[in-house]
């Protein structure tokens, strides 16, 4: 057996001397060392078999640009629309008593479960040009949704909404909740406590939910295959373009996916200091 | 019943139920006295209408607010831990009521400020709860309950967060507010010092219900049941009076012990005297006047500058004597004494 050496946090001031709580068990260790492995080893391919001499080249590629910012600016837009209707809802769900209430969080965490292909062929049914609803819309306002940039934010909302909802409704049942008695003593009425009380404290559990969603939205690809189809320019974000490119040039693809991943990385490192850290 | 501030409280949940009548008067300071789980807190909520009453009412200067929404209530509620907001200075804690009842934000920042000012809070207005020592955050709960001006003060345990050395300076300056508040007060402790101090009446609470109540004099010098007997430190004995001998209820051995009293009475009295009345002989006393019983001690504990010696009998009581008392009797536990307290020490009064 090999000794571990002794981990120290990575913005440790200096060694410590601390009491030994004997070494971490085999059993244990052996597990998690092949977990970081399985879980590191791809990204370590992506970095080793990149075509590093042409990178720049490859990257001014205005197919390259125009998918990154569509997918940053519909994951944005989609994290926006979950918030915006996501907060509300996690406060009904763990505040308000109403009926069929455990029935509505099951159906709020069904997107969660089911594969998002299955969402886009929902999504299709329903809003499709000739769909229940898709088809008054384009009847009565001229209005279509599929194949358009909207319905790329609509496919990422469905599946990473839930993600939101889930996690802002444990931190407002996780908030103590005397402080909004003490608010209502005060003569505030339910919407100011929600506002000015309610809100600020739970704020670190809406970052790290909107922090979840966001990379969700970005990763994105059934849904919107399926809702959106792949247009360039319009509907074909950054998933869609690295699975086209691997049908036809592995090395683009891998030049995507390497850009992918170090846009969320920063994206969540940036945030996570701010939010999950709080 | 006070008039200012007339409650019927009653409510249940579960296995708990409580039934109170409180009154105050106005500028009245009113304790809520009783042990842990016995429903205090649950009075002070149904007051400022956080829990929903069962039956009853409650009615502040004439007004009945029973079933006016906690926002709606003309209530200021200092809680146990303060709950002041984290996200906002001091200053805005107070100033967050004032707001609420539709004063402009300069308005209700220069209303905060005034009261922060009064209580000697200037320099930590703008500092966040999480930097206040307890007392400095106690005042600036008192002042955020304060400045929403209004006529019924609830405090809930305000003494409890706090540790010992500070607490006998911010009871002081505690009481040094309620006095110039101009409602009603409703204070919540288990702790009879803080009932005894701050308050113009106390009312006991026990196991749900409205025990005593009274101004403390009142409370500690007759208390009627054996919780406040212990918080008042008074040997409190049940039983029936003729003439000037009460027969007590039987103990559990089923002997029953007599008192004597300086004055005749008759029917169903509470008798009380202090521990300090009581004199231990090693031999049956003879002389003057006095209730004598054979006892055992049961237990000896320090207790001040005294020593409390707890004799079971019938009567079972308590005794302080000196410890060079204990010495001298070889007080240790099962060793038979004689306990004496004159009848005049003696106090019988009706149930």
């Amino acid at each position: 057996m090999t000794t571990p050496s002794p981990v120290t946090a990575p913005n440790a001031p200096g060694r410590r001397l601390r009491a030994r709580s004997g070494r971490a068990p085999w059993i244990l260790v052996l597990p998690a060392l092949a977990a970081v492995a399985f879980l590191v080893l791809p990204f370590a391919g992506l970095l080793i078999s990149a075509p590093w001499p042409d990178m720049g080249q490859r990257l001014r590629e205005p197919d390259v640009l125009s998918a990154l910012w569509l997918s940053l600016v519909t994951a944005t837009v989609a994290t926006v629309v979950s918030v915006l209707f996501g907060v509300p809802l996690a406060w009904l769900l763990a505040r308000a008593e109403f009926p069929g209430r455990r029935f509505v969080r099951a159906l709020v965490t069904v997107p969660l479960v089911i594969p998002p292909v299955v969402g886009g062929v929902a999504l299709l049914i329903v809003l499709g040009r000739n769909g229940i609803l898709g088809s008054h819309l384009d009847a009565w306002f001229g209005l279509t949704i599929p194949f358009t940039t909207a319905a790329v934010v609509m496919a990422q909302v469905f599946v990473a909404m839930p993600f939101l909802v889930i996690s802002v409704e444990g931190s407002l049942r996780g908030a103590d909740r005397r402080y909004e008695e003490a608010a209502a003593t005060l003569g505030a009425s339910r919407a100011t406590v929600f506002t000015r009380v309610t809100l600020p404290m739970v704020l670190p559990g809406i970052g790290a939910g909107a922090v979840l969603c966001w990379a969700r939205a970005l990763g994105e690809f059934g849904a919107t295959i399926t809702f959106a189809g792949n247009f360039p320019g319009s509907t074909q974000t950054m998933p869609l373009a690295v699975y086209m490119a691997m049908q036809r040039d592995p090395e683009a693809a891998i030049v995507l996916s390497l850009v992918l991943l170090l846009v969320s990385l920063a994206v969540l490192v940036t945030l996570r200091e701010k939010w999950v850290n709080t | 019943m006070g008039s200012y501030l007339d409650a019927d409280l009653r409510l249940s949940r579960g296995d708990f139920t409580l039934d109170a009548r409180l009154g105050a008067e106005r500028g009245e300071i009113l304790a809520l006295l009783g042990p842990n789980g016995a429903g205090k807190s649950s009075a002070l909520r149904a007051l400022a209408g956080l829990v929903p009453l069962a039956a009853g009412h409650v009615r502040v200067d004439g007004h009945d607010e029973t079933t006016t929404a906690v926002e709606g209530r003309p209530i200021g509620m200092v809680f146990q831990d303060y709950l002041l907001f984290p996200h906002m200075s001091a200053l805005d804690n107070v100033a967050f009521g004032p707001r609420c009842q539709g004063a402009g934000k300069t308005e209700a920042r220069r209303r905060a400020g005034s009261l922060l000012e009064r209580m000697g809070l200037v320099e930590h207005a703008g500092a966040r709860p999480g930097s206040l020592s307890g007392g400095q955050a106690q005042r600036v709960a008192l002042a955020r309950a304060l400045a929403v001006q209004p006529r019924l003060l609830l405090l809930d345990e305000p003494m409890a967060a706090l540790d010992a050395s500070t607490r006998v300076e911010v009871r002081a300056r505690l009481r040094h507010w309620l006095e110039e508040f101009d409602g009603a007060t409703v204070l919540v402790t288990h702790d009879p010092l803080d009932a005894m101090v701050l308050a113009d009446r106390i009312a006991v609470i026990e196991h749900g219900g409205g025990g005593e109540q009274g101004t403390p004099a009142e409370v500690a010098r007759r208390p009627r049941t054996p919780y406040v007997a212990r918080l008042v430190g008074l040997n409190l004995f049940r039983g029936n009076a003729e003439g000037t001998t009460v027969t007590l209820e039987a103990g559990a051995e089923g002997k029953a012990a007599t008192v004597r009293l300086p004055e005749p009475a008759s029917g169903p009295a509470l008798v009380a005297f202090p521990p300090r009345a009581v004199a231990l002989y090693a031999e049956p006393p003879h002389g003057s006047p006095r209730n004598v019983w054979r006892v055992y001690v049961d237990g000896v504990e320090r207790f001040g500058d005294q020593v409390r010696v707890h004799l079971a009998g019938p009567p079972d009581l308590a005794a302080d004597v000196s410890p060079a008392a204990v010495a001298e009797l070889g007080l240790v536990r099962g060793k038979t004494v004689w306990a004496g307290v004159k009848a005049a020490e003696v106090e019988s009064y009706g149930t």
